[in-house]
């Protein structure tokens, strides 16, 4: 009885001294965001600074707390579109990075496009792709999707190529398939690419969401960016700003807790 | 004529040759790698080939192995073509890096080979021992899970020879398996793939840039000259198996070391 209560006390003292080195480890960035944020409510507060032009963190946290519904319903517009061009861009990039791989002329022939593509300016082509597309949700999917699209081709061309001739040689002396060659040995090989170029889509692909519904949308948090600054609603523009932000720290969080199941090596 | 011809086939009774190669040539453009090799190897021997770098050594197991094809001349793996006897997985190849495939844990490397070509039915000659035997024949029971990365230079190579022995190779080619470990390991893996020989019985061709080792592992070792790759020699090394590690300061040894080295000053 007394052994296992210490047993109990010595491994919650263990934890907790685990707690509270992470905490630790925690609380120095908390604490210089926590002291930027005083200084910048105590800065607009001193200098009487007008709400329209800056609020005061506590201006943004008060409309936070009662436009709630408000922000959430537009979040999720925003949500679906990132998450659905993130998917599209991406999946497209890959296969096409295949294509790539696996035939000379479809690279000579397409790549250069694709730099072409890449080098147009989003914010120029994104009133091109709601002429085109509408005003409804399909426009910003295809502007989320393009944004993702050329860092996950070039990383995803460079992770299949990234095989080294000696596995090639095995797969050659076992006398393996092409598709076995790609399932057993690109593929895998060419993971660790795929999730550094999936964290860069993760969070440009909310970029392009809200760059999308600037253009053309009743809904949506670029929508909710371009209504409050018209409206001089500062505090509004500045939570909507934070859970933009908010959502691509959840996408970069998801991508990397993926990143970390799947690639033990 | 005559004579010359009944002796041959007294001793092909007796013999098997695993691999025969004769008047091969091997060429990248204008450069010419291996120039007229012939060689006859007999099933079960084990050879070391030693030579000055960029002699062809290399060159000689990826040619032997279907890797590169000869410019002129020919290959015979156990009286087949090459290619037959590749898809046949006559032959098994360990490289000088493990080329172990860093997201497979050790089990599941050494199961590779057996898992290619299964789909399309490709007949795999199947060894007396499964995946789990091997890893304990190299002495890597209890670490089937570990990925590459947990394990040492030395263990990565272990399981190489355990995924190159999966098939049950009549040939084994290997490439330097020990050029970039530490002399200890090293030593301890040469006893180990000695008895390795002994109980699987297997034919090796071992290239290396050791000279100890070469005398160490081989019963003959294969000097080759370099510009172009030509056989300069081969030796015979008489010393008794199995090989202990005190057979290095033997004098006879150190004897054959002397005329290696001689041999290699002449290339």
């Amino acid at each position: 009885m007394s052994t296992s209560e210490t047993t109990i006390a010595k491994s919650s003292y263990r934890l907790s001294g685990h707690t509270v080195k992470r905490l630790y480890n925690f609380s120095i960035p908390l604490g210089t965001a926590i002291a930027l944020l005083l200084i910048w409510q105590l800065g607009v507060r001193i200098f009487n600074v007008p709400i329209y032009i800056a609020p005061a963190p506590s201006d943004v946290a008060d409309i936070f707390y009662r436009e709630f519904p408000l922000l959430m319903r537009n979040f999720w517009p925003t949500f679906m579109e990132s998450v659905a061009g993130f998917f599209i861009g991406n999946l497209t990039a890959v296969l096409i990075a295949i294509a790539f791989v696996h035939s000379r002329l479809v690279e000579r022939a397409f790549f250069p496009i694709a730099v072409f593509i890449n080098t147009i300016p989003i914010l120029a082509i994104a009133p091109i792709l709601v002429l085109i597309f509408g005003p409804g949700m399909t426009a910003k999917v295809v502007i989320a999707a393009l944004i993702c699209f050329f860092p996950t081709l070039v990383n995803m061309v460079r992770g299949l190529q990234s095989v080294s001739p000696q596995a090639l040689e095995l797969a050659r002396i076992l006398s393996a398939s092409k598709s076995e060659v790609f399932w057993k040995i690109r593929l895998p090989s060419s993971l660790p690419f795929m999730f550094s170029a999936l964290k860069i889509a993760s969070t440009t692909c909310v970029i392009g969401a809200i760059v999308g519904e600037w253009i053309g949308a009743n809904v949506g948090l670029g929508a909710l960016i371009i209504e409050s600054t018209f409206n001089f609603r500062a505090p509004l523009l500045y939570a909507t700003v934070f859970i933009s932000s908010g959502l691509s720290v959840l996408l970069f969080v998801s991508v990397t807790i993926a990143e970390k199941l799947i690639i033990r090596w | 004529m005559n004579a010359v011809d009944k002796s041959l086939t007294q001793e092909q009774e007796s013999r098997i040759i695993a691999a025969s190669i004769s008047e091969a040539s091997v060429k990248f453009g204008t450069l010419t790698a291996l120039r007229d090799i012939s060689l006859e190897i007999d099933s079960g021997d084990f050879y070391t080939i030693l030579g000055p770098s960029g002699c062809g050594k290399s060159t000689l197991l990826r040619l032997v192995s279907d890797l590169v094809p000869p410019a002129s001349g020919s290959v015979k793996i156990f009286g087949k073509s090459t290619e037959a006897a590749r898809l046949a997985r006559e032959f098994a190849f360990v490289f000088q890096d493990s080329t172990l495939l860093p997201w497979r844990n050790a089990l599941k490397n050494v199961e590779l080979p057996l898992e290619i070509g299964r789909k399309r039915n490709i007949k795999l000659p199947t060894g007396d021992r499964t995946p789990h035997e091997l890893l304990e024949l190299v002495g890597l029971k209890g670490r089937e899970d570990a990925l590459p990365h947990e394990l040492s230079g030395g263990m990565r190579q272990r399981v190489a020879i355990a995924r190159a022995l999966v098939c049950q190779p009549k040939l084994l080619l290997m490439d330097e398996p020990f050029g970039a470990l530490d002399e200890m390991t090293r030593d301890h893996l040469n006893l180990q793939l000695l008895d390795i020989w002994k109980e699987t019985g297997t034919t090796i061709l071992f290239v290396t840039h050791s000279i100890p080792e070469a005398i160490f592992l081989g019963q003959k070792v294969l000097m080759l000259k370099a510009n172009p790759g030509r056989v300069k020699d081969v030796i015979n090394i008489d010393l008794p198996m199995p090989r202990k590690i005190a057979l290095r300061e033997d004098p006879s040894f150190n004897n054959y070391c002397s005329q290696l080295r001689k041999l290699l000053e002449d290339c």
